[in-house]
């Protein structure tokens, strides 16, 4: 059987949990078995649409010990739900908790991990061979799990969620849910965007941007595609953006449908976190900049020009 | 207080990716490898200043061949006291992560510190691993660190946000931008290092469950189509009905 876990912060299911689903279920149809989905703690009120993307059958955990991560109180509690239901693929999402706690459950298990792989998984026998993007998107790498329990977890982005079954009803499984040994005090979270490791489109800008108080027109771009802010570097490092924008080597790696590069160079640390992305768009005055040979669409212009016609293209569009 | 610092190497982002023959290993001929930036800008940096202001030892340790010893000199010549290195190739983060546990079984370190991930990898495996194999917290994507007697205050990233959270020692953390600020080592240091223990401990065995099979170069992009700045209706038609992502 295939065990998905769901990951639900503050009682929402992640869009990122619909994908490790969609993923789940295609493995369990592979590996000729069912897809059942996990969800931990008390705040969760819709688990059951885990059904409408594939989940057999929906567990919550309703223990309020689970409402905050404590890796160790998560890999104890999943891994007794592994073990409960026989689980022998499972699947989680490569987001900070899913990596928090994929490490702890592939010891507790005697697992092989594969994490972040981008792709179905194909057999091999009784293994598994996965994909994954390694150095900066410069290679791919196939891994070759075996054993009698396999981890993988599931890159942002990497398929689309499909849901087509109907919801199923909710059910509870009793097990030990151990004290936890880390106690959150305070937690801050962006409300109202979605946050850059999930967006499917980015509008990311970069030090051609001049100043700070030019931001509006990127601003304005991204509220016009319902994308999401990101930045180069020493954007961030110079306070004109929060640094939770920056992406990159150093910053996060991304991985949107659409990224929207202006007045950025390319140099090859920021490409590291972005050039999985999967269209590229490229606005930059200099023909020269190395980032017009990793996108797919460049605009050779002023981007004080050319990101308000943008702008004002996209409304057109959106207004059909 | 006692601090373990696990380092490891990769190449350098610029460095050229290629493979032998077969594409089932690295070619590392020529490679320029650096101390992972996690791992030297925030972790050991973060443990070098809490023992300057609290006292006690770092020991760096990496899992390497003899070759990373220039990468290892160099934590000794930012600040770390001493250093070993465990003489195995880190064939797998599974692999990695037992030989650090069983090093760190039996010598009380108050906090083991890692770097979020490798940049060439990006695993973000062995942190947790490490943490299992020791029953211990594990603390995650650190940004902030302040310790109370024994008690730390950790700020961490989550998804979409931050946690401020509280843990007593001993526990496992991995460091993430923001921990510390890079320091570049200076002459004394570079030569203090020389002086430095770092010692050489044999691997334990690993029955590992994860086997690269080959590399690939991913598919070329087909080249970019350059859009004139005055038309960009043009682009948005294209990004929806060509690229389809809009
Ligand atoms: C170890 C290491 C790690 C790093 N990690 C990261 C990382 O994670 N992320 C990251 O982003 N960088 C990282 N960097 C820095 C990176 O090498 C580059 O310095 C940085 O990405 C450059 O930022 P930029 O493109 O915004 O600025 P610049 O390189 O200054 O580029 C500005 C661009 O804007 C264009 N421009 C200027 N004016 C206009 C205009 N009016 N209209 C249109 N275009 C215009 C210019 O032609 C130029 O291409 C790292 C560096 C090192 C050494
Ligand atoms: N060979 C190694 N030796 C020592 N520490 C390592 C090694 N490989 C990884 N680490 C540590 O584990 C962290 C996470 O690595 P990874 O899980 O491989 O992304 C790194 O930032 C290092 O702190």
């Amino acid at each position: 059987m295939v065990l998905v876990f769901a990951e639900s912060p503050n009682g929402h299911i992640k869009k990122a949990a619909f994908e490790a689903v969609t993923y789940g279920k295609k493995t369990a149809a592979l590996l000729g078995t069912s897809c059942a989905a996990v969800v931990l703690g008390d705040k969760v009120a819709d688990a059951g649409q885990l059904g409408q993307y594939g989940a057999d059958k929906v567990y919550q955990i309703s223990n309020a010990g689970l409402n905050n991560l404590d890796s160790q109180v998560y890999a104890a509690v999943l891994a007794g739900v592994a073990t409960k239901l026989g689980a022998t693929v499972l699947i989680m999402s490569h987001t900070s908790t899913g990596k928090s706690v994929a490490g702890r459950l592939a010891v507790r298990l005697n697992a092989g991990l594969v994490s972040g792989v981008n792709s179905l998984p194909e057999k091999d026998g009784d293994s598994l061979v996965v994909k994954k993007s390694v150095f900066s998107g410069k290679a791919i790498v196939d891994y070759k799990v075996d054993g009698a329990v396999k981890i993988l977890s599931l890159m942002g982005n990497a398929l689309r969620p499909e849901s087509s079954a109907a919801a199923v009803q909710v059910e509870s499984l009793d097990v030990p849910v151990p004290a936890g040994r880390v106690t959150v005090k305070s937690t801050k979270t962006q409300e109202g965007i979605v946050p850059l490791p999930e967006a499917e489109l980015v509008v990311s800008a970069g030090r051609g941007m001049k100043e700070s108080t030019n931001w509006g027109i990127v601003e304005d771009l991204a509220n016009a595609l319902g994308a999401t802010t990101a930045c180069s570097r020493p954007v961030a490092d110079s306070g004109w953006r929060p640094h939770h924008e920056h992406v990159g080597q150093t910053g996060i790696a991304i991985r949107p449908n659409l990224y929207i590069a202006i007045g950025i160079s390319g140099a090859i640390q920021h490409l590291a976190g972005v050039n999985n992305s999967k269209v590229i768009v490229v606005i930059n005055k200099d023909p020269e900049a190395p980032f017009f040979k990793a996108a797919d669409y460049g605009v050779l212009g002023d981007l004080f020009d050319v990101v308000p016609a943008l702008t004002t293209a996209v409304k057109k569009y959106k207004q059909g | 207080m006692k601090f373990l610092v696990c380092i490891s190497q990769t190449p350098d982002t610029t460095a050229k990716v290629s493979f032998n023959p077969e594409g089932t290993a690295y070619n590392a001929a020529g490679v320029q490898f650096i101390m992972n930036p996690y791992d030297e800008w925030y972790a050991l940096v973060r443990a070098c200043e809490l023992r300057e202001t609290l006292g006690g030892t770092v020991v760096a340790l990496n899992v390497g061949p003899v070759s990373n010893e220039t990468t290892i000199r160099k934590a000794l010549a930012i600040g770390a006291d001493e250093a070993v290195r465990i003489d195995a190739d880190p064939e797998s983060a599974g692999f990695v992560a037992k030989q650090i546990a069983e090093y760190a079984r039996d010598q009380q370190f108050d906090i083991i510190f890692l770097g979020k991930e490798t940049i060439d990898y990006n695993g973000s495996e062995v942190g947790a691993m490490v943490a299992e194999y020791l029953d211990l917290p594990y603390i995650s994507y650190a940004t902030k660190l302040e310790l109370d007697g024994n008690t730390a205050s950790v700020e961490r990233d989550i998804e979409g946000g931050a946690e401020t959270a509280v843990v007593d020692m001993p526990f496992v953390l991995s460091a993430a931008k923001g921990l510390a600020e890079q320091r570049i080592p200076n002459m004394r240091g570079i030569m203090m290092a020389r002086s430095k223990p770092l010692n050489v401990v044999p691997a334990v065995g690993f029955d590992g469950h994860v086997t690269t099979r080959k590399f690939t170069l991913p598919p070329e992009k087909a080249g970019v189509k350059m859009i004139p700045a005055d038309q960009m209706d043009e682009l948005v038609r294209l990004l929806h009905e060509e690229a389809k992502v809009i």
